[in-house]
């Protein structure tokens, strides 16, 4: 196993375990970056992480568990809407994919594949065109962020009945964290939000991790977590089947598409950044 | 270790050809490099960079539909034989840059296996000494050890007497290794070692075994029996040898393995991906200039389809079987034309009336027309069966879309044309259209038969006056329906009242494509007007008498074209500032409000100054 040696890497916060997960009792093991860790449940509030002897920083936020390997330069990044006392948040699926973490944030921006990827639920042919959409990266939070995105979904969460036209907002504020906010279908005011927190085992394995924050009273968390792992599960032998594993920052490694706007941005933001795991550097 | 560097330029097995089942895609491998084998319906083998080109999904994943093969992910088409992108699901409006390619290998099928390389520029490999009359291969085995390794422990195996699976005879064979990737063994007969009968007429063929490197570490033995087939010696007789030769190749690969097993591993060979040009890294830039005429092709078959329609057929040039590089049409996509240079020196457009997957030539249907200004008598009359001609690319402006619920596709006389590919493309992916072709006697109803045997509802509106006509298509356009698209293709004053009736009617314009075989309007040129070019930093003066399109020419700015009667849409420009006065009929009145383009061809200013992107 190769060590990390990306700076930009190891100053991140990373995902480990959902803390509903961690047993009463006993340590548990990892694997993040490369390098093995135990961690353990101290009570309800406290996760103590170690790498060999070594004590690692520890954040517990929108119900997992995050460490650093390194010494961390900011804090996680916000997630305010976790903190509304009338959403559901459910932690919806631990899956392990054999992509590098880029690959899969990708993915998670992508609507284009939606029909053929989610027939069905997330989108159904003949209603394929991914229609324009802006895409700006806010240097101040230092995020990307995709508005307007717009897209005929049949069955668009856990909750809804019949096809919508659905509205999507992206945000980007982790390298292998990304977030959606779509039209709640049960209240047309408020967003439902589904964030990926990406666990990078390696520069090739991933643990995805998902936090669903909704305004549903009817769905269960079984529900809930059954249309999460259900989309993940058909999302999983597409992201395993990619030349190669890492995400190429090289633009002419693949050919994008008006469509893959977000996906541009967010190399950009990569290479901007000097993120080298999970990525082939673009040739100087 | 093998020569890597000259292994690159030979052929090498990579399939049996019965692996290639109908509508299915094998993983091959070869020297470290994934391959997407597929069998298209015509036959064609297709051997591809196991990866789509957009987002680098297998392609062996993906879905062969007997003429294309679409990727997983995002539903991309891929032609078969030329691997030209046909359909982006994202942008249904938009005609894929005729260039999106992916990166193909050559495929030829020979001793029953499929061969390729990447950049064979010899033979495949003969077997002349052998009885090639019939041939049958074995299963291929894969041996986890680098290919070197392999011939002297196979030859040791089998010239040692190793019994069959049925235990009954052994046979001595004579091995020769013309080159490293291949060994003959010459069977010298068989000794009987058990009473059983049958094993006296167990044939005992000479065996090719071919060594296929899939990888630094790995090999496929590929063998073929010489002189035997069903045919020959019986179904059970062959039955019993193949499951003789299967017995034999996995011992022989357990014994192969077994002395390997303590040598290290190799180095990986790392397959070289070559890199998308920088024009599918971003927007493709508006290059090149006016009518070009970048094939050439021959004129390969001639077809009455009426008394006064014909199909011309036309092939590349220099096509080779087994050569590095055969040359290929690009790919067209419903709805695209070409521009023919004919010789009489007129340029004419032809709508390409191919189906999907037809990608080994162009056809046209040319009508004979009495008011013909020399294009249609020129094909009917001059051009021969052998002729070469230039023609442009195809272009395609007048791009189906696959996202409609349903397709109306509404075409004139020979206006079918444009409309015949797209009934072919919707027909073969099962997506709902109705076809209504107008004629003025049964005798024009061109492919009737064809059309007939589609899922779609065809009708044919014969002999019918204007008024008929324009009952006609009130009736049809009587209501818009969302995710409904109506396409038409004919004379300029059915298209003029197809456009107003649906305008009338409330369908949005976006709705309503169509395509006019030529400007049926007399074009104004008389205005003067300046052009400043944004990226070029020109200010030009258009006169009045000349093209904006001629001007751009004499100043050595690139715009391509090809009707040059504002029709195609092929020298659309993007307008930054002023009026365009339009005068073509290639926009829809929508995109003429925008004023945001203009057709260089026939297109003037309103206002005193237009700034173009250029």
């Amino acid at each position: 196993m190769t060590q990390c040696s990306d700076p930009v890497a190891l100053a991140l916060w990373h995902p480990i375990a959902a803390i509903e997960d961690i047993p009463a009792d006993g340590k548990q093991k990892t694997q993040l970056l490369g390098e093995v860790l135990h961690y353990r449940k101290m009570d309800d509030t406290r996760v103590s992480v170690h790498h060999g002897d070594r004590k690692l920083p520890v954040t517990l936020a929108y119900g997992y568990v995050w460490t650093c390997l390194g010494t961390p330069e900011r804090d996680l990044f916000d997630l305010p809407e976790y903190a509304e006392s009338d959403r559901r948040n459910v932690c919806a699926a631990t899956v392990g994919v054999n992509v590098s973490a880029p690959r899969a944030v990708e993915n998670f921006l992508d609507m284009g594949h939606f029909p053929f990827v989610h027939t069905g639920i997330l989108g159904a042919e003949p209603h394929t065109e991914v229609r324009e959409y802006q895409v700006n990266v806010d240097t101040e939070r230092d995020e990307i962020l995709a508005t307007e995105c717009l897209f005929y979904q049949p069955q668009a969460a856990a909750g809804s009945s019949g096809g919508v036209m659905s509205d999507y907002i992206y945000r980007v504020p982790h390298p292998y964290c990304a977030v959606l906010y779509k039209s709640c279908p049960t209240d047309e005011s408020r967003l439902d939000v589904i964030a990926l927190f990406l666990q990078s085992v390696d520069e090739e394995n991933i643990r995805a991790h998902a936090l669903v924050s909704v305004i549903d009273t009817q769905s269960s968390d079984l529900d809930i977590r059954m249309f999460q792992q259900n989309i993940f599960s058909q999302d999983k032998p597409i992201l395993e089947n990619q030349l190669p594993k890492r995400l190429p920052l090289d633009p002419r490694a693949e050919t994008p598409i008006r469509a893959d706007k977000s996906a541009i941005a967010y190399r950009r933001w990569l290479r901007t950044k000097g993120l080298q795991y999970g990525v082939l550097a673009a040739a100087a | 270790m093998i020569d890597l560097e000259a292994a690159r330029y030979r052929w090498h097995p990579v399939a049996s050809s019965t692996d290639l089942v109908p509508r299915h895609v094998f993983q091959a491998q070869l020297l470290g490099r994934e391959m997407a084998l597929w069998r298209a319906d015509d036959g064609n083998v297709n051997a591809w960079e196991n990866r789509c080109l957009h987002r680098g999904v297998r392609l062996s994943i993906g879905i062969n539909d007997g003429r294309e093969l679409v990727c997983q992910y995002h539903g991309w088409r891929y032609a078969n034989r030329t691997a030209g992108c046909t359909y982006i699901p994202a942008h249904p409006a938009d005609a894929p840059a005729r260039t999106i390619c992916n990166n193909t290998y050559p495929a030829v099928e020979k001793h029953g296996l499929i061969w390729s390389g990447e950049k064979p520029d010899g033979q495949i490999p003969s077997l002349d000494v052998l009885d090639t009359t019939s041939i049958t291969p074995l299963r291929g085995v894969t041996i986890n050890v680098p290919l070197e390794n392999i011939a002297l422990p196979l030859i040791d195996y089998y010239s040692s007497g190793q019994r069959g699976a049925s235990g009954d005879s052994v046979v001595h064979y004579g091995a020769d290794t013309p080159d490293p990737f291949l060994l003959i063994l010459h069977a010298h007969g068989h000794l009987h070692t058990s009473a059983n009968a049958q094993a006296v007429d167990t044939p005992t063929p000479d065996i090719a075994f071919f060594f296929q490197p899939l990888d630094a570490a790995r090999t496929a033995v590929r063998g073929v029996l010489c002189g035997v087939d069903e045919h020959n010696i019986g179904s059970a007789a062959l039955i019993a040898l193949l499951k003789q030769h299967s017995f034999m190749l996995c011992r022989a690969r357990d014994i192969i393995e077994s002395g390997h097993r303590d040598k290290p591993v190799p180095t990986p060979w790392t397959p070289y991906i070559p890199k998308v040009s920088d024009r599918h890294a971003s927007m493709p830039p508006l290059t090149s200039a006016g009518q070009q005429a970048k094939l050439r092709v021959r004129l390969s078959a001639i077809e009455n389809l009426s008394p006064s329609v014909k199909t011309f057929r036309f092939q590349a040039l220099n096509t080779q079987i087994e050569s590095a590089a055969p040359s290929v049409l690009p790919v067209a996509q419903p709805g695209a034309h070409i521009d023919i240079h004919l010789p009489n020196g007129l340029v004419r457009q032809y709508s390409l009336i191919n189906g999907p997957g037809q990608t080994d030539h162009y056809a046209i249907a040319v009508k004979r027309l009495d008011d013909s200004t020399g294009g249609s008598h020129a094909l009917h009359d001059s051009l021969k069966v052998g002729d070469v001609l230039a023609t442009s690319v195809p272009r395609n402006n007048f791009t189906l879309r696959r996202d409609a619920e349903h397709t109306h596709l509404i075409a004139g006389g020979i206006g079918l044309t444009p409309l015949l590919s797209m009934a072919r493309a919707l027909d073969h992916s099962n997506l709902p259209f109705t076809l209504h072709h107008f004629i003025a006697t049964e005798t024009d109803a061109i492919n009737r038969a064809e059309l007939e045997n589609m899922s779609a509802a065809v009708h044919w509106h014969v002999g019918q006056d204007v008024q008929q006509t324009q009952d006609t298509l009130s009736a049809l356009l009587d209501a818009p329906t969302e995710h409904h698209h109506v396409y038409i293709c004919g004379p300029g004053a059915m298209l003029g009242f197809t456009r107003e009736t649906a305008a009338t009617r409330g369908w949005a314009d976006e709705s309503i494509h169509f395509e006019y075989f030529k400007n049926p309007d007399v074009v104004d040129d008389s205005s003067e007007f300046n052009v400043e070019l944004a990226r070029s930093g020109l200010s030009l003066q258009v006169p009045a008498g000349k093209s904006l399109l001629s001007v751009l020419r004499e100043h050595n700015v690139g715009v391509q074209s090809s009707c040059e009667q504002g029709a195609c849409g092929t020298c659309r420009v993007e307008v930054l500032e002023g009026e365009p006065d339009h005068q073509d009929v290639y926009l829809s009145d929508t995109e003429k409000a925008q004023g945001n383009c203009l057709m260089s061809c026939v297109s003037r200013a309103r206002s005193k100054r237009l700034v173009l992107d250029l």
